[in-house]
């Protein structure tokens, strides 16, 4: 066709039979502004690379799709030692809503969305988003009070049947 | 890095494929490019490609999926329906770049 036989080009393996069917289980725990992205990052990579994405949501994890929270997650340098201050300048008042602008900012400067928009953008890409049962439970939560594109609330044994044989991993 | 032939011309690729020089490519070679790996090439495709090429030559990096879509106008969605499967990838081959660096 277009190619010589001489010298044949180097073609990218792009469907490559190890990456096809290849599945990924992402469990958010976590509400903080810090613990959401780690997710919805390796989420959005995995859909990139053909992988099919599930991402379940409970407990904290729920702030996330939770439609009065989900703009609105924090980030605070209380008990987190990574921050290198010291601790108890984490107590004072308005240093969560300081290092919550800080990093939203650090953030937005990356080009990397907020959540919601990052939500959209892995529904767009194909990716499922389900929201934990008991949790809502709890909650006193319906599907109203959540986002839209999550596609149902289910149970933990309904999640573990959906995905099944895909690689897991718990933030 | 291995010098292969494409479209009856000598072009410059990495091992894995992708153009190591940009200035190689016109839109010829993209239309092979695109065959190469099963596409034919649409105006909407064509769309997606010029902006990357664009997009780089600006900043000299190429443009992510999000990039593509918040700069570039095209819905992630329609990117997933025309490079099916891995469209950032896919789109930087075709358009003779690199591929993408960014996360998101």
């Amino acid at each position: 066709m277009t190619t010589t036989d001489a010298s044949p080009a180097i073609v990218p393996n792009f469907d490559s039979e190890v990456g096809t069917g290849r599945k990924i289980a992402i469990i958010c725990s976590k509400g903080n502004l810090d613990m959401a992205y780690p997710g919805l990052i390796l989420a959005n990579a995995a859909l990139g690379e053909g992988a099919e994405v599930h991402l379940f949501f409970t407990f904290w994890g729920f702030d996330m799709i939770n439609k009065k929270t989900m703009g609105d997650l924090k980030f605070t340098m209380l008990g987190n030692t990574a921050t290198h201050m010291p601790q108890g300048l984490g107590g004072l008042p308005g240093m969560t809503a300081m290092a919550t602008s800080k990093m939203k900012k650090s953030i937005a400067d990356l080009d990397v969305p907020e959540v919601p928009e990052f939500l959209e953008q892995i529904v767009a890409s194909g990716g499922h988003l389900w929201a934990c049962r008991m949790s809502a439970d709890m909650n006193h939560l319906t599907k109203e009070d959540l986002y839209d594109e999550v596609e149902d609330i289910i149970s933990a044994t309904d999640f573990i049947e959906k995905t099944e044989g895909a690689q897991l991993l718990f933030i | 890095m291995p010098v292969t032939t494409l479209n009856g011309q000598q072009i410059h690729v990495n091992e894995e494929g992708f153009l190591t020089d940009p200035s190689e490519w016109d839109e010829a070679l993209g239309t092979a490019l695109g065959a190469q790996i099963g596409i034919t090439l649409t105006d909407e495709h064509w769309n997606a490609i010029r902006f990357l090429r664009k997009d780089f030559e600006q900043l000299g990096e190429t443009p992510t999926l999000r990039r593509v879509s918040t700069v570039g106008g095209i819905p992630i969605k329609t990117l997933f329906v025309l490079f099916p499967q891995k469209p950032a990838k896919k789109m930087a081959y075709v358009a003779g770049l690199p591929k993408p660096v960014g996360c998101v």
